[in-house]
């Protein structure tokens, strides 16, 4: 909200400057956002009279002007603005003057004739954005004056940014009273007199909601000027709240609404047909609003309607059918509360958000309404005229908001803060906040009133105090309390830990956005389900990742799109399945490379990343979780069919996937080289054994080196795990060191060449019985794979 | 005899002169001294002759042996020392040129954050739990005493995925998960990522945040003050100026803004800080009895503190990073500033 800080001060004054009032209440938790000057930075401009005019006797569209300025003798004023005319009283620039952006005025001469200064508009004092002819003042305006004390030009617009609790502050009202708590001065809000009921004339008023309308008043306001002009101090102070000039009714409304904090609404009456009746709107019930828009209200909206049909949706805009217009001589006034919970995301829900819907939803003054209108229909009468009816005011009690006296407990208050505030404190700001407090043995009894619609619990005190006290003024303690120590798990392995290796071995981490571009996804993962935003932000963010791989994929092509060759990278992270009805959400990690295995280097002839280089990296992480894992040759649709391997775990469960981006997605997607991909279900592969010690065998191990002739279709796993497989006690590792292809071996088969290291705890093996287990091994061998020894 | 004998040594000397390597040296060795050398030869002679003239020849002979045995010696060591010489020379590299293999790479900066927001807090016995992404309705507003329509609902641009679920707008819905499921005391930081329909540039639909929160008897906004006080200057390892703002947030009473001196100008006033000198940098405040309400735990018996903060903004602020996007871009060029 911006107020004028001139028109705060006439509330209250004291005697800081602009920038520690603006400190104070940032201090106090209405947060101001800005502070601008109200006008540019302008001097030597004063009121002006056109006191006599004449034709340019070279140019037909200039005048010249004697204009009084309040000097001696008149000045000569060459201007060529349309609307110039004897009598009228405008802003005169005299020589010397300087207006916005640094533009300076001096004696000059127009067609031949000299011109002492110049006739401003609006916009050449930088007082609006556009402006048609010369700014015109009021007649009392007066002369010589210089403008900017005229239209208290001198003045801040403070724009206070509050939080939804506070709506006791969307008012200038309000405002000045948390100016006054702060400052610890006495203040009480302006009392208007009654307006004197001219005529007899009502319109009834009938509230079929009473929950939603705890209270209507209204009052018919005949015979007003329609062609009135809204005095240029309240347009002024409009201006500065940032609301434009509508009229002078619709100003009146917006003045009010600024001022104490209440909305208001004006009906043109002769458009409203019958009575008046608060009510819920019929189903699929239509109104054409002020803003041009027409919406389709439901049972739930309430509106304010009249015989015929819904003239306005209550609390939030009025019709456009029954609104005031510049034709407009005979007004309703409307002037409700409107509880909350009625208000709230009614606007949201028809896209509107108004002056209006703000505060009502947050809360507006329940006890407000008879002061609001009276002071809306004394500005009405001051400015436009008219003759005033009866106020019209159906306010059903009981559903007015309780306002419940809240118990502060004096050990609860210290206890909270940290700190004890003396009793007389306490009690003289809860009464400058305007809430009645009663003391009792142990504490307080404080009732809020009707402009708090945030005091029901002991906190809610606590925390007027500590406010108003001010936060920096409590106490900091050092953080003293029960600790327990921590754990230091080996079953798991950290995250972190992981995350370090995959960075050692040349992965840079990215972190990319959960949600992804729907195409990308389909093409990775076009099997899986996926979990749909109801509203993106986006297209390309639209479905939640199945995999790490969409973002991966879309992070590498940023960096090959700039010339980045060589693009290593991981993530970690959730991923989101809808399974069996169920949406899943899963932590993974995931990695992708693509280039050279190596950073162009001198010592090693530059080569492509291939299947084992990831492969490495993959193992290097189970290699610190010490879980033996089978690489098992799969397929997996967005991954090459022959360079896929699905990573099982010794059950047998299925915890990741490695393999190649197929080719097809590879030219797809646009990248142009290979690219290799891993992803891990954390939960699966981050379970750590913890060591277990082994005892050393102080006998010697003795290796020995089997080449095997085998058909190309069996994996070094099938070889490898049948001599695990064979509980051979002295078996101590086995691994394929070699395979070869080509002369000397059949086609369709390939020799591994298989390195095995036997040892025994208790002695030294001899050669018999190392020549026997190998034996035993062999003859496993080609019983289960066709193993044959090579010559 | 003994004219001879020189003779010999002075061919001896001279062999062993022009000897270029150790092969040659020891050729000349075998020559001389082997078991069949020349000098060898001469002691076979002694036999030949009268055990007076044996004792007085033999000396001589002796003497030419040691003689050459020494040169040999010093020859083999002088050679030895020039081979090594020789293969050290063979054996220079280029010290300059780059080492080989895989270089390492780097953390993104916002984990790089996140571990030392973690690292500050496990310090003083706060542990680090996580909660879903997809979450709720109730866990993300309802227990945080954000009812539907509640007008900071509007402060939370949320994503839906029906009526009921939704991206979690905040990390406060794991302040509620684990007071459900656990009892007072409580001392837990909730890091993790957060979503809000929102992108300009200061914006992403993404960011993350940290949630932390302590539960126990006898917490005040004092003990809150000096934690996030604490914090803040660990975490910018400076002794920073911090102001406490009132404000609201629905899950905390008293709720606070939490300002530092702004970093970039040490509070002079610039750009970054809008010319106020401070910078936002946390919410925080008591949870709010209805929040404790919700979990079951008794607001008598106990109280405690929560706080938010965003870890982009604390990671632009602590590394000068002036546009948030570059965050979810992933360029190799930007990521490996933080290697």
């Amino acid at each position: 909200m911006k107020i004028s800080e001139t028109w705060l001060r006439t509330y209250v004054n004291p005697a800081v400057t602009t920038d520690e009032l603006v400190a104070q209440l940032t201090m106090a938790g209405l947060e101001v956002d800005s502070v601008e000057p109200a006008a540019a930075v302008f001097s030597g401009v004063v009121v002006g009279e056109v006191i006599d005019m004449e034709k340019h006797p070279d140019a037909d569209k200039l005048r010249v002007c004697r204009v009084n300025v309040g000097e001696a003798e008149p000045l000569q004023i060459v201007c060529g603005a349309a609307n110039v005319r004897v009598g009228l009283k405008i802003p005169a620039a005299l020589c010397g003057a300087v207006l916005p952006q640094d533009f300076k005025i001096k004696k000059s001469k127009l067609r031949g004739v000299e011109s002492f200064g110049m006739l401003c508009s609006e916009k050449e004092l930088g007082l609006a954005a556009d402006a048609n002819g010369l700014m015109e003042l009021a007649d009392d305006a007066p002369v010589g004056v210089d403008i900017r004390d005229y239209l208290s030009l001198n003045d801040s617009i403070i724009e206070v940014d509050l939080t939804p609790n506070r709506a006791d502050c969307l008012s200038v009202e309000g405002i000045a009273r948390e100016v006054a708590v702060l400052n610890e001065m006495d203040w009480t809000a302006t009392q208007f007199d009654n307006s004197a009921v001219a005529h007899a004339e009502s319109l009834t008023v009938s509230v079929n909601a009473p929950e939603a309308c705890p209270r209507y008043l209204g009052r018919l306001i005949k015979g007003v000027n329609p062609q009135a002009e809204t005095p240029l101090w309240m347009q002024e102070r409009l201006r500065r709240s940032g609301v434009r000039s509508l009229g002078a009714v619709v100003d009146v409304t917006n003045y009010v609404l600024i001022e104490l904090g209440q909305p208001l609404h004006a009906f043109d009456a002769a458009k409203l047909s019958g009575g008046i009746t608060v009510r819920y709107a019929q189903a699929d019930e239509e109104l054409a609003l002020l803003n041009g828009q027409t919406i389709k209200l439901d049972t739930e909206s309430l509106v304010i309607a009249d015989d015929n049909q819904a003239l306005a949706l209550a609390g939030v805009m009025g019709g456009s059918e029954s609104a005031v217009s510049d034709s407009t001589s005979d007004i309703f006034l409307e002037c409700a509360f409107f509880t909350p919970q009625t208000i709230a995301g009614k606007a949201r829900s028809f896209g509107l958000h108004t002056d209006s819907s703000h505060r009502f939803e947050r809360g507006v003054d329940f006890t407000l309404q008879a002061r609001a209108i009276e002071r809306a229909t004394q500005l009405i009468v001051d400015i436009a005229g008219g003759s005033v009816g009866a106020i019209t005011e159906v306010t059903t009690e009981a559903t007015l908001p309780n306002r419940d006296a809240v118990l502060l407990r004096k050990q609860r208050l210290e206890k909270t803060l940290g700190i004890a505030i003396a009793d007389e404190r306490v009690v003289s700001i809860f009464q400058r906040l305007g809430l009645a407090v009663e003391t009792l043995a142990d504490g307080w009894k404080v009732k809020p009133t009707g402009f708090r619609f945030d005091i029901a619990i002991e906190a809610d005190l606590i925390e007027e105090i500590a406010r108003i006290v001010g936060y920096n003024n409590l106490p900091n303690s050092s953080l003293l309390m029960r600790s327990s120590l921590g754990l230091a798990t080996e079953s798991v392995l950290e995250l972190d830990r992981v995350k370090d290796l995959f960075v050692d071995r040349g992965y840079q981490e990215a972190i990319t956005y959960s949600f992804v571009d729907e195409d990308i996804q389909q093409t990775i993962a076009p099997n899986d389900e996926v979990v749909r935003l109801k509203n993106p932000i986006s297209a390309d963010m639209a479905v939640m990742r199945t995999t790490l791989w969409c973002g991966l994929i879309k992070a590498a092509l940023h960096n090959t799109n700039r010339q980045q060759n060589r693009v290593r990278l991981f993530e970690t992270g959730l991923r989101f399945v809808q399974r069996d009805g169920e949406t899943q959400q899963e932590k993974m990690l995931a990695g992708l490379a693509l280039g050279s295995a190596y950073t162009e280097q001198w010592g090693e002839k530059t080569r492509k990343v291939d299947f084992f280089d990831v492969k490495a990296d993959v193992e290097a992480l189970f290699g610190l979780t010490g879980c033996e894992v089978q690489f098992v040759p799969a397929e997996q649709t967005a991954l090459h069919p022959y360079q896929t391997a699905e990573i099982r775990n010794k059950d047998g469960q299925s915890i990741g996937w490695l393999g190649m981006l197929h080719p097809n997605l590879e030219k797809q997607l646009g990248f142009d080289s290979q690219v290799f991909l891993f992803e891990l279900a954390q939960d699966l592969v981050l379970n750590k054994t913890p060591a277990k010690f082994k005892s050393l065998s102080k006998y010697p191990s003795v290796r020995r080196d089997l080449a095997l002739l085998v058909n190309d279709d069996i994996t070094a796993n099938q070889l490898i795990d049948c001599i695990k497989n064979s509980n051979e006690p002295m078996l101590q590792d086995v691994v394929v060191f070699d395979i070869y292809r080509g002369k000397g071996v059949a086609e369709g088969c390939k020799s591994v060449a298989l390195s095995i290291t036997l040892q025994n705890d208790v002695q030294t093996l001899t050669d018999s019985e190392i020549d026997a287990i190998v034996s035993t091994l062999l003859d496993t061998l080609t019983q289960k794979t066709g193993a044959k020894l090579r010559d | 005899m003994s004219t001879s004998l020189d003779e010999l040594l002075a061919q001896a000397l001279q062999a062993l002169a022009t000897a270029t390597d150790l092969m040659q040296l020891d050729a000349v060795r075998v020559h001389y001294l082997g078991k069949k050398g020349l000098f060898t030869d001469q002691m076979k002679e002694l036999g030949k002759l009268d055990p007076e003239q044996r004792r007085t020849v033999g000396q001589v002979i002796n003497q030419a042996k040691d003689r050459l045995q020494s040169e040999l010696e010093a020859k083999k060591t002088a050679l030895e020392s020039a081979a090594l010489s020789a293969r050290l020379a063979s054996e220079r590299i280029d010290v300059t040129l780059a080492g080989r293999g895989q270089a390492v790479a780097g953390l993104h900066p916002v984990t790089t954050t996140l571990r030392r927001i973690n690292k500050i807090f496990a310090s003083v016995g706060f542990n680090v739990v996580e909660g879903p992404e997809i979450e709720d309705d109730y866990h993300n507003f309802e227990a945080l005493n954000i009812p539907a329509h509640h007008p900071a609902r509007a402060m939370h641009d949320t994503f839906y995925f029906d009526a009921h679920r939704v991206l979690r707008t905040h990390t406060s819905p794991v302040q509620i998960r684990v007071m459900e499921s656990e009892t007072p005391p409580l001392k837990v930081i909730a890091p993790g990522r957060v979503y809000r329909c929102d992108s300009d540039i200061t914006h992403t639909p993404m960011f993350h945040q940290v949630e932390g929160f302590l539960v126990d008897t006898d917490v005040s906004f004092a003990d809150l003050k000096g934690v996030v006080y604490e914090f803040l200057r660990a975490f910018f390892e400076k002794d920073i100026q911090v102001r406490f703002r009132p404000s609201y947030f629905p899950f905390t009473e008293p709720s606070a803004e939490v300002d530092i001196e702004c970093v970039m100008c040490g509070g002079e006033g610039c750009r970054v800080c809008s010319h106020t000198g401070w910078l936002e940098v946390m919410g925080c405040g008591m949870i709010h009895p209805e929040v404790f309400k919700s979990v079951g735990i008794d607001s008598e018996q106990y109280s405690g503190f929560a706080f938010g903060m965003g870890v982009e903004r604390l990671a632009m602020l602590r590394y000068g990073i002036n546009d948030l996007r570059l965050f979810f871009e992933n360029d190799l060029k930007f990521l490996q500033q933080f290697n």
